[in-house]
């Protein structure tokens, strides 16, 4: 038996906010994108419960355009942990005629994502969905609440919020409504980089650098793929890069990168000019891009 | 690494944008992108200096506005410590929100704006942090630079804040004084070459030497069960752990103790964190214990040590700050959260009104409309198990959860 416990302060409320979850909730649900930061939440969950498994499914609204590695990682970690998978297809959405594919140079499925997810919703009728939002990637993320609740039509209301003091997370909410739950709200990408480190954790191959075809636009690095729009006079050529973000391939550029373990990631990091969501192109489309998304259901 | 989490208080126009954004300019921590963002802004804007509280200022209506209308949370580290800025915003009608953003933070900042120096927003900014119990205050006497960088302004500002002080009944708090001008960077991160009267410490000196371990009073141990974990397998078969958060003081293994409501008295078996076993653990942690006892133990149920227990009662009187737009009536119910328990309480009576600037109180309130502060007793469907707020921050505040829209309505700290 090792002594006394030493308690990093983001993790024990972490944990704390996770059980709030399953304690207060029917249908709980964990969004999960193989993204560093919802590999860093299943963590989190393992630790709330053990020697428990968690008590929620992990949900995957694939777009398609997924980078397969991300995939790959996905199904493994599942198997490897003996989770629960559910996965809804934003092409399904597609062929049901909810939505509609976008065309041109930027077309993404990014924001088709909403639907398929918002439909997961009622389908499964889950009451809470926790996701990896973080408040320092982008101003608007800086003024949601752990705890937000969202409208039958998964609305959020940011004039309207719950105020939350001290520990106390008010999860009550009518039929219909769900609520969004951010258990990593305080935690900065530097703080996740590092607790991956820390805690061993395997993410994908694609966050490390790699030999990839490129090409360049707006002074950003776009994979070359058939997901991606790309000019015929916008040159494909290979390059060393990783990825900050592990979104669609149609909206994550890559940076220049021989970060190949996670120290030399954490280091890159700690030294990088270049915020996060800087590498994200739908940000990029307005200042209020964010805010807009959210007001309508994006996570 | 260390947390420290800062609320900051300031009228409109006082400057507490641009002061957190200096804060972040100085430390480096602004990013390529997000100053290139504000350079371009200035820019538009016609401004000849950076504009730094368009590194703070979220939503698109705040924006449009130029004013801060809700709790945003700041993010910058330093070697030392990493730091989260809840911005609250000052004018009047917001009480809601500064008691939010009061309730999490360990440290506050009061920003005076040279010119004006104390003026009656001050009165309820102090107010507030007196009411939530916030040990160390900091008074940054902002725009130094638009009073000639005088001592003697300063020294002016700061008698009128004692002044203040004095009517405070929170003998324990700290206050320190510093003379700032965060549009040019005196005294936020740098010591000012302006102001070398001044011989304390810089902001951010300031805050890298907090004491974050003892920054507030400790009350006793209070362990509320959140969650009951039963693996129901074959390792784990009769494994009964109970989640929670420790408040107040430490726990250790073999710690007699007491479970509420059923005052079952048995002993702490084992500390678990993840897979692993601990002797003790302390506060803040979030742990699941065994007892040696099989006793019956649910969500809302609080584990206290034998000799510490706290009052158990069905009636008692608190303040409460109201946050909701449907006012708060006598005899009206709510669902009342007190920490991860829920009971239903009436409101037995609106004692009296408190004015937010220490001017004393209201007799005769038939109600409470929102950024109202007020004493007022409630009775229960069933016990608490709870202390007086002045002497546990957690265990002795509660919220008020609006039965028919499930808002929370207003928060409650026990007298």
């Amino acid at each position: 038996m090792t002594e006394k416990l030493l308690i990093n302060a983001l993790e024990n409320e972490a944990i704390y906010i996770f059980r709030e979850v399953a304690a207060q909730f029917e249908k709980p649900v964990l969004l999960f994108s193989g993204g560093k930061d919802s590999i860093t939440l299943v963590r989190l969950a393992q630790k709330a419960f053990y020697p428990a498994k968690i008590p929620f499914p992990l949900m995957h609204i694939d777009t398609g355009h997924n980078f397969p590695e991300t995939i790959e990682f996905r199904d493994k970690l599942v198997a490897e942990l003996g989770l629960e998978l559910i996965v809804r297809n934003v092409q399904d959405s597609i062929d049901q005629g909810k939505v509609k594919e976008e065309s041109g140079r930027y077309s993404s499925r990014n924001v088709l994502q909403t639907t398929t997810l918002l439909d997961a919703i009622e389908e499964f009728k889950f009451d809470a969905c926790i996701g990896g939002a973080r408040r320092d990637e982008e101003k608007a993320r800086a003024k949601e609440r752990i705890f937000s609740v969202r409208d039958d039509f998964g609305q959020w209301d940011e004039k309207n919020q719950r105020p939350e003091l001290f520990d106390m997370l008010n999860g009550q909410i009518q039929l219909g409504q769900n609520v969004r739950v951010f258990p990593i709200s305080n935690w900065t990408e530097l703080d996740v980089w590092t607790y991956i480190e820390n805690e061993d954790l395997e993410i994908p191959s694609i966050y490390f650098a790699h030999k990839r075809d490129i090409f360049m636009r707006d002074g950003l690095i776009w994979s070359a793929s058939e997901h991606v729009f790309k000019d015929d006079e916008e040159e494909v050529e290979e390059r060393m890069v990783r990825f900050r973000t592990v979104g669609d391939m149609s909206c994550t550029a890559a940076v220049d990168s021989y970060a190949a373990t996670i120290r030399e990631v954490v280091a890159e990091i700690r030294d990088s000019s270049i915020s996060e969501r800087g590498a994200r192109i739908d940000d990029k489309r307005s200042e209020a891009a964010m805010e807009k998304r959210k007001q309508q259901g994006y996570f | 690494m260390e947390v420290l989490k800062i609320a900051t208080a300031g009228s409109v126009d006082d400057g507490k944008s641009t002061l957190i954004g200096r804060l972040l300019y100085d430390t480096k921590s602004l990013t390529d992108d997000k100053l290139e963002a504000i350079e371009h802004s200035s820019k538009k804007k016609g401004y000849d200096y950076l504009d730094f509280s368009l590194a703070t200022d979220g939503l698109v209506a705040e924006r449009e506005q130029g004013i801060t209308i809700d709790v945003a949370h700041i993010y910058f580290s330093t070697k030392t410590r990493s730091y989260i800025i809840a911005d609250t915003p000052g004018h009047v009608e917001y009480t809601r929100n500064m008691v939010t953003g009061a309730s999490t933070s360990q440290v506050a900042i009061i920003l005076i704006d040279a010119r004006r120096g104390v003026i009656e927003q001050t009165y309820r900014h102090f107010f507030i942090n007196n009411l939530l119990r916030i040990k160390s205050v900091i008074v940054a006497v902002n725009k130094m630079d638009l009073v000639n960088f005088s001592e003697e302004r300063y020294n002016e500002i700061k008698a009128d804040f004692e002044k203040l002080v004095e009517k405070s009944d929170y003998e324990d708090q700290n206050i320190t004084y510093i003379p700032v001008s965060a549009l040019k960077g005196d005294n936020v991160v740098d010591k000012s070459d302006a102001m070398p009267w001044f011989g304390g410490q810089t902001l951010l000196e300031y805050l890298e030497k907090l004491d974050t371990v003892n920054i507030y009073n400790r009350g006793k141990m209070r362990f509320p069960v959140q969650y009951v974990i039963r693996p129901k397998t074959e390792e784990f078969h009769d494994f009964r752990g109970y989640a929670g958060k420790v408040y107040g003081g430490d726990i250790n293994v073999g710690d007699e103790v007491v479970v509420l409501p059923s005052e079952t008295r048995t002993k702490v078996k084992e500390i678990y964190f993840n897979d692993k076993k601990y002797q003790s653990a302390a506060r803040r942690s979030s742990i699941s214990i065994t007892l040696e006892n099989n006793v019956n133990v649910s969500r809302g149920d609080m584990i206290v040590k034998a000799k510490e227990l706290p009052r158990i009662e069905k009636a008692f009187t608190a303040t409460v700050s109201w946050m909701d737009g449907r006012p708060l009536l006598p005899g009206s119910k709510y669902t009342l959260q007190h920490g991860v328990n829920k009971v239903i309480a009436k409101v037995s009576a609106i004692n009296h009104k408190i004015h937010p600037d220490f001017s004393g109180v209201e007799n005769d309130v038939s109600s409470l409309n929102m950024n109202d502060i007020a004493s007022v007793s409630f009775q229960l469907n069933k016990p608490i198990f709870f202390d007086a707020f002045k002497e546990h921050r957690t265990n002795g505040s509660f919220i008020l959860i609006d039965q028919q829209t499930n808002n929370t309505a207003g928060v409650g700290f026990i007298e």
